[in-house]
């Protein structure tokens, strides 16, 4: 399979006071199309950063990323914008709708900034694909912290993205309904054949994908294949 | 889908729960657009009103004017005009009420001929305005017919007749409601005038003649001919034209007033824009940045939040212009004593447009300020709170903005006020205060940071900590706090300054009574009646009139043909009203020469000269001047210069001569007193009213009285028009004080939970608050005492005696507003579990 990101001498610093704070060092990694990824390590290693760069969101100090074959450095905000709205997929922790938009309109945005006709057809059938078939008039404050992060998951597979990120996808939830969001999280990934870069401190959930790599201190210090997948409750 | 369509529908879904957070925007807009339209709309229609009614304002086509009988060359020019012809004789007089035993200054109307040729005097009853002319008959002010119970049939008497009252006079010609309280007019026929002995040398004479000419005779041409000759004979000649023109200027100073309070509101206004959007995009952060993160590119996101904000701010343009409406409606009843015209509440479509572009473009550039930030919202925030947008770069977009919005006001002012300086000096004065304001407050955030003593207890050190702390917004609240006192606390001053100084001129131990056009041979009975009375003589002083036939060494009829004369006209052409005496009086000061008096024939003449006038004269210490004293040609030079103080009432006098020359020639006495009380200043008035017909009596209590009751009306105006810049005031502080309200938040709840105390939050907060509303309101005063002082000492050229109480309650009332309105913000957070507060202010 072709390598859909590619990170080569990834450095990232801060200016923290009159000190240089470094949070990334020389970080070298590929993920290939259709693979599950989980970034791990203990708070302050860097893995939401490093996820952040990854994702375009953000510029590094220096070194390369390079997503879909197209290197990001050069490309503009509006290019970068461009290229998340088309390719990229994102799974927050705290789930991150618009609360003035209901659970429907939440999950059309993505098409509706691409200019697609039929994105509500589209949202509709995933809203009842995660099980929110009577809740998609709904306002995000009139939904449970498990309902809103389905909402989530409608909208981040809506553009059929090549890549999503999921950036602790069930931190905020309680065990059952962790569970219940994970393994959708999983079929829909199966289902739409979607490479998926989970950043998690919970062991369990890294176990699911089929390669870790962990991070301490700004470094990469293992980056193995699972040898068990455990995508099931 | 089309992209335009696209972003509109997110705007409209993206507000729909948040357009409440909008109201304060939208008020701020509604305010400041009603203010401006009501305003402007009520300017226009005067205007237009004033050009419609100018020929009944006048009464005629052309009118000469002067104060003294037209000299018989003028005469005969004037006789040559075809048509019909008036004459009228106007002077001041108090006046005898048999009825009620009272007196009455009154402004004395003599007429003859059929004036007014366009519209006519108003009387009740109609036919009054022609049978006044018949007999010893009057038409009598309706205001003074009140006020002393009179009725048609009464009579009144004036000078040394009594007249029979024929009817109320609901409106003299080309007169305002207002002087009315102050000398209320009487109508005689021109027949009568001389049996009541008021035409006396020295008496003060208005000689007003009226044409009205064919309509082929072009009135403003003949005008233009003649205007110099009869200039240099100080007749003033006016046409319909003229009297529009003049009109217009003299109302300029109500359009001054008017429009600074529209420019106060739509300033205020524009700062009640800039906050409540930021304070909308502050809350839309984490909105926006999602949808960066969805991959909406950085000028879409702000096109979102700029339709949203264009949208309900040309809704809100639009109210505020049906306000403006119904507002400028009410105006003409206030002002309706002030007016020459009655105004129609017409609808004005200028200044409805003016409202709609000065609206939309300040709604547009003030809140673009904060809305061009959106641009810079990273979708890192969708992962982290605290990530750093702030760049080292120059923002030039919002340098081009701010640059667009000097040019936009400078631009706007200009138009106002017609000059480009006034413009620029405004707008030069809010950058200073800008400026000012900014600095002020960065250097309270420094020294606060250094100067916080660790022993100070941990609620006091928690409150002035939030004002330095990482994303405080002690700058941008001080900023606006500031701005906004500084404003209404300026205007606030002026008002009081001005009502200041005319209640001075009453005070303490000043003159409060001039009688004059007393006659030599009366004087001695009139003091000892003035002494019978246990009146003070304050001064008694002879007035010889006289002109001015040349100067510096030509007569003035060469210089008025000299193009590169320097003397200002009114000086040169006044009927100047001359006194003599060897001594400086006690509101004079001598500031150049001193005063040589007259000792023999041979001895040149020195007068004494008011600086004003010699500057007005151009001439200076040595200059001649040559007088024509009643047909005697006097050669004098000009021997010192006074400067004259002239806020009391007393009398005097440009040119003083020395003893030993006029003391032969036709004159009159002047003879000021002071009285304790009203009821012996009645009763004196009386006496002398009835002993000695022909001298008038200048009461300046009852004059200040009236004046005073005209201010008290101007003071409403002020104050009812004021109601706008304080609500926008308040709208500013509310917005100001909201933006901190989500700084604080966070913290608050996070105190709350590791169990801070309701009481401790509390205080907390109000020392905040307590300091910024305490540095805002020294500031903001501080600015208004400097811009005050400035226009009272340059513009209005009065004393700063100003009242500290207004500083006072204004400080103290900014102080109490700020603690009550930060408490109001923060009392979710001490009245409710912390978890609570969170959900609701995430929803």
């Amino acid at each position: 399979m072709s390598p859909i990101l590619e990170v080569e001498n990834l450095v990232m610093s801060y200016q923290s006071g009159s000190k240089m704070l470094t949070v990334l060092q020389d970080i070298n990694m590929v993920i290939h199309e259709g693979e599950t990824v989980a970034i791990t390590g203990p708070s302050g290693s860097g893995k939401t950063t490093l996820m952040g760069l990854c994702a375009a969101l953000d510029n590094p100090t220096s070194g390369d990323i390079k997503l879909l074959g197209n290197a990001v450095k050069p490309l503009s905000e509006d290019q970068r914008a461009q290229l998340r709205n088309k390719f990229i997929g994102f799974i927050f922790q705290n789930f991150q709708l618009l609360p003035s938009l209901t659970a429907l309109e939440n999950v059309m945005l993505p098409l509706e900034l691409q200019g697609i006709k039929g994105a509500e057809d589209d949202a509709k059938k995933l809203l009842e694909r995660v099980g929110l078939k009577d809740r998609m008039t709904h306002y995000p404050t009139q939904l449970s912290g498990g309902e809103q992060q389905r909402v989530g998951l409608a909208r981040a597979f809506i553009n059929k993205p090549k890549i999503l990120f999921a950036d602790e996808p069930t931190g905020n939830l309680d065990g059952d309904t962790g569970a219940t969001v994970e393994s959708l999280m999983f079929d829909l990934n199966k289902d739409f054949g979607t490479t998926l870069i989970i950043v998690t401190h919970n062991p369990e959930l890294a176990a699911k994908t089929a390669r870790t790599i962990q991070l301490k201190s700004g470094h990469v210090v293992a980056d193995a294949k699972n040898l068990v997948q455990d995508t099931t409750n | 889908m089309n992209k335009f369509k696209f972003l509109w529908n997110i705007a409209i879904r993206d507000s729909r729960k948040n357009r409440s957070k909008l109201l304060l925007f939208m008020s701020s807009i509604i305010l400041g657009v009603a203010a401006l339209v009501a305003i402007n709309s009520f300017n226009y229609n005067l205007r237009k009103e004033i050009n419609k009614e100018a020929a009944t304002l006048l009464g005629a086509d052309l009118s000469a004017t002067s104060n003294r009988p037209m000299d018989s060359t003028m005469m005969n020019i004037l006789d040559s005009l075809p048509g019909e012809k008036a004459k009228e004789m106007e002077m001041m007089s108090m006046s005898y009420i048999p009825k009620t035993d009272e007196t009455q200054f009154v402004r004395l109307k003599a007429l003859e001929g059929d004036f007014p040729f366009y519209g006519k005097i108003k009387t009740i009853s109609s036919e009054a305005a022609q049978t006044y002319k018949t007999g010893r008959s009057a038409l009598v002010d309706e205001s003074l017919m009140l006020q002393h119970g009179l009725q048609k049939g009464d009579s009144i008497k004036v000078g040394k007749t009594t007249f029979e009252i024929k009817g109320k006079l609901s409106g003299a010609i080309g007169s305002v409601g207002a002087m009315s309280s102050v000398a209320p007019v009487i109508y005689i026929n021109m027949t009568d005038i001389d049996s009541t002995g008021l035409i006396q040398p020295g008496s003060l004479i208005n000689y007003a003649y009226y044409f009205k000419v064919p309509a082929n005779l072009n009135i403003d041409e003949w005008k233009a001919k003649r205007k110099n000759q009869f200039r240099s004979e100080n007749v003033r000649l006016e046409t319909i034209e003229d009297r529009k023109e003049n009109l217009n200027r003299a109302f300029s100073f109500l359009n001054y007033f008017l429009n600074l309070v529209a420019i106060v509101a739509l300033l205020l206004g524009c700062l009640g824009v800039a906050s409540s959007v930021l304070i909308y995009v502050k809350s839309k952060t984490n909105s926006i940045a999602l949808l960066r993160c969805l991959g909406m590119k950085p000028w879409d996101a702000f096109l979102v939040y700029f339709i949203q904000i264009t949208f309900l701010g040309t809704i809100g343009v639009w109210i505020g212009i049906g306000f403006g409406v119904i507002i400028q409606s009410a105006l003409p009843l206030l002002m309706v004593d002030f007016l020459p015209v009655s105004i129609q509440m017409a609808v004005s479509p200028r200044a409805i447009l003016e409202g709609l572009i000065v609206g939309i473009s300040v709604t547009t550039l003030f809140s673009l300020i904060p809305l061009i930030s959106i641009r810079n919202i990273s979708p890192l925030r969708t992962l982290r709170v605290a990530t750093d947008e702030t760049s080292d770069q120059r923002d030039w977009l919002k340098i081009g903005l701010y640059v667009a919005i000097i040019l936009v006001l400078t631009i706007y002012l200009w138009v106002l006020t017609s000059s480009i300086l006034a413009a620029l000096g405004f707008v030069v004065g809010i950058v200073v205060s800008y400026l000012l304001l900014s600095g002020f407050a960065f250097l309270v955030i420094k020294i606060l940071k250094n100067s916080i003593s660790s022993s100070a207890g941990f609620v006091v050190k928690q409150g002035l900590s939030n004002l330095f702390r990482p994303d405080n917004q002690t700058q941008t609240i001080m900023v606006t706090l500031g701005m906004g006192t500084a404003v209404l606390t300026t205007l606030l001053i002026l008002q009081s300054i001005l009502l200041n100084n005319v209640s001075l001129m009453d005070s303490g131990k000043q003159p409060n009574m001039i009688l004059y056009g007393i006659e030599t041979n009366q004087m001695s009975e009139l003091k000892s009646l003035t002494e019978s009375y246990k009146l003070p003589i304050l001064q008694q002083v002879p007035v010889v009139t006289m002109k001015i036939d040349g100067w510096k060494g030509k007569t003035k009829a060469q210089w008025l043909a000299d193009s590169t004369m320097t003397a200002e006209r009114w000086a040169v052409n006044r009927e100047a009203r001359v006194t003599y005496r060897d001594t400086i009086s006690e509101d004079e000061t001598l500031v150049e020469g001193s005063v040589k008096p007259y000792r023999n024939p041979s001895d040149s003449i020195f007068v004494s000269l008011g600086t004003t006038f010699a500057e007005a004269l151009d001439v200076e210490l040595g200059d001649e001047i040559v007088f024509n004293v009643q047909g005697t040609r006097m050669v004098t030079y000009v021997g010192s210069l006074r400067e004259i103080e002239f806020r009391n009432l007393s009398t005097r006098f440009f040119i003083v001569f020395p003893n030993g020359i006029l003391e032969q020639a036709p004159q009159f006495q002047v003879l000021v007193t002071k009285t304790p009380d009203n009821a012996t200043m009645a009763n004196y008035r009386g006496a002398v009213v009835k002993v000695f017909p022909n001298v008038s009596v200048i009461d300046l209590t009852t004059i200040l009285q009236s004046v005073n009751d005209i201010l008290k009306k101007v003071s409403f105006i002020i104050q009812f028009m004021a109601i706008f810049s304080l609500l926008t005031g308040l709208i500013v502080l509310i917005s100001s004080l909201t933006l901190s309200k989500y700084q604080r938040l966070k913290e608050s709840i996070l105190l709350r939970t590791i169990g801070a105390s309701r009481a401790q939050i509390i205080k907390i907060n109000a020392t905040e608050y307590t300091f910024l509303g305490v540095l805002s309101a020294l500031t903001g005063v501080g600015i208004a005492l400097i811009a005050s002082f400035i226009l009272t000492k340059v513009q209005l050229k009065l004393d700063f005696d100003i009242s500290w109480w207004i500083l006072l309650s204004i400080g103290f009332g900014l102080v109490l507003i700020t603690v009550i309105i930060g408490m109001f913000n923060s009392r979710d957070v001490v009245s409710n579990p912390p978890l609570e507060v969170l959900r609701k202010e995430n929803g």
